[in-house]
């Protein structure tokens, strides 16, 4: 079986203190990481404009001004935000039917019950308290292995039916 | 001898950090994600804190200036302030922010004032230990972060 490839987790976060800590807690787990500061700027990783949304039916977005296929596995945004807030661009990237699929995780320095309900069913996967630890970063693999399980859903939905036929 | 007098007083200097509520928990999840490859990111942190938590204590004296106060504009100021603060596990800082908000909250001129002036006092205090605290560790070589055998 070949190798998987690293998992790649854009991280979006107006402070620079707290993009350093994320930044380091998913490197520790061995994620592949990109830290851009606003919203607008993740949209822009994403190759979606803010305005528009794009049409294409592939699951991984080539932004443009990268070498290599960056796939992006898994979106952390900060709740709040100058601009977009980590909901707007949580809304903006449910509605993009590109990147629909890619599990989105809001962090937040504020427990307030209504944001958490609201994220969650906008459909964020996961609402962490700040400051983020080690044991949240760690309710990041299962989210991860989903997708990567979906990516290969068609092949294995082929080898299933194949199966039925012996 | 004198490396272990230096580490005696490291350990001394980091227990007091906790001992006089300075720092709390959160500094220890910092200090865990310090290793070989990253032997001075909580030195690194501490560094991007000072220059933002300056940054933000200048615009809030300058906001405080003004009359009357933009009580929304000094909230957001300290909101940015508390959540660097609350990372980097700086405990009274913190706890001063919040009590800045609630007088924002509440419109209190004077509350925000004083709370200020105490608020500086803490970040003045924890900025000058923690440099101290740094300055010994790096002294001490970089086997201070991780046990390595000789």
């Amino acid at each position: 079986m070949a190798p998987q490839q690293q998992f790649h987790v854009l991280a979006v976060d107006d402070s620079i203190i707290d993009r350093k800590l994320i930044e380091r807690l998913l490197k520790t787990s061995s994620y592949q990481v990109t830290v851009v500061d606003s919203g607008s700027k993740a949209l822009e990783f994403l190759g979606l404009n803010e305005d528009e949304q794009m049409d294409q039916d592939v699951s991984s977005v080539l932004p443009s001004d990268h070498e290599q296929d960056l796939e992006v596995n898994l979106i952390i945004t900060d709740y709040w935000m100058p601009g977009m807030t980590g909901y707007e661009l949580l809304r903006k990237i449910k509605q993009s039917k590109s990147l629909k699929d890619i599990p989105v995780v809001i962090m937040s320095s504020e427990n307030v019950p209504s944001r958490i309900n609201r994220c969650l069913k906008e459909g964020a996967e996961e609402f962490f308290l700040k400051p983020v630890q080690m044991s949240d970063v760690n309710k990041l693999k299962p989210h991860l292995l989903r997708g990567r399980a979906m990516e290969d859903e068609p092949i294995i939905n082929k080898i299933e039916a194949t199966l039925e036929v012996i | 001898m004198e490396r272990n007098q230096t580490r005696r007083q490291i350990a001394g200097m980091r227990q007091s950090l906790f001992d006089q509520g300075l720092v709390d928990e959160q500094f220890v999840q910092l200090e865990e994600l310090q290793d070989d490859a990253n032997p001075n990111f909580v030195e690194e942190v501490a560094t991007l804190y000072y220059r933002d938590s300056s940054r933000l204590i200048q615009n809030l004296d300058q906001a405080l200036e003004k009359s009357p106060l933009d009580f929304n504009k000094l909230d957001n100021y300290m909101h940015q302030l508390k959540g660097s603060s609350s990372s980097i596990g700086a405990k009274k800082v913190k706890a001063e922010c919040t009590h800045f908000k609630e007088y924002c909250r509440t419109a209190n001129r004077e509350g925000c004032m004083r709370s200020f002036q105490q608020l500086k006092k803490e970040y003045a205090l924890l900025k000058k230990k923690l440099e101290a605290y740094f300055q010994m560790a790096r002294q001490a070589g970089p086997s201070n972060a991780t046990c390595r055998p000789k």
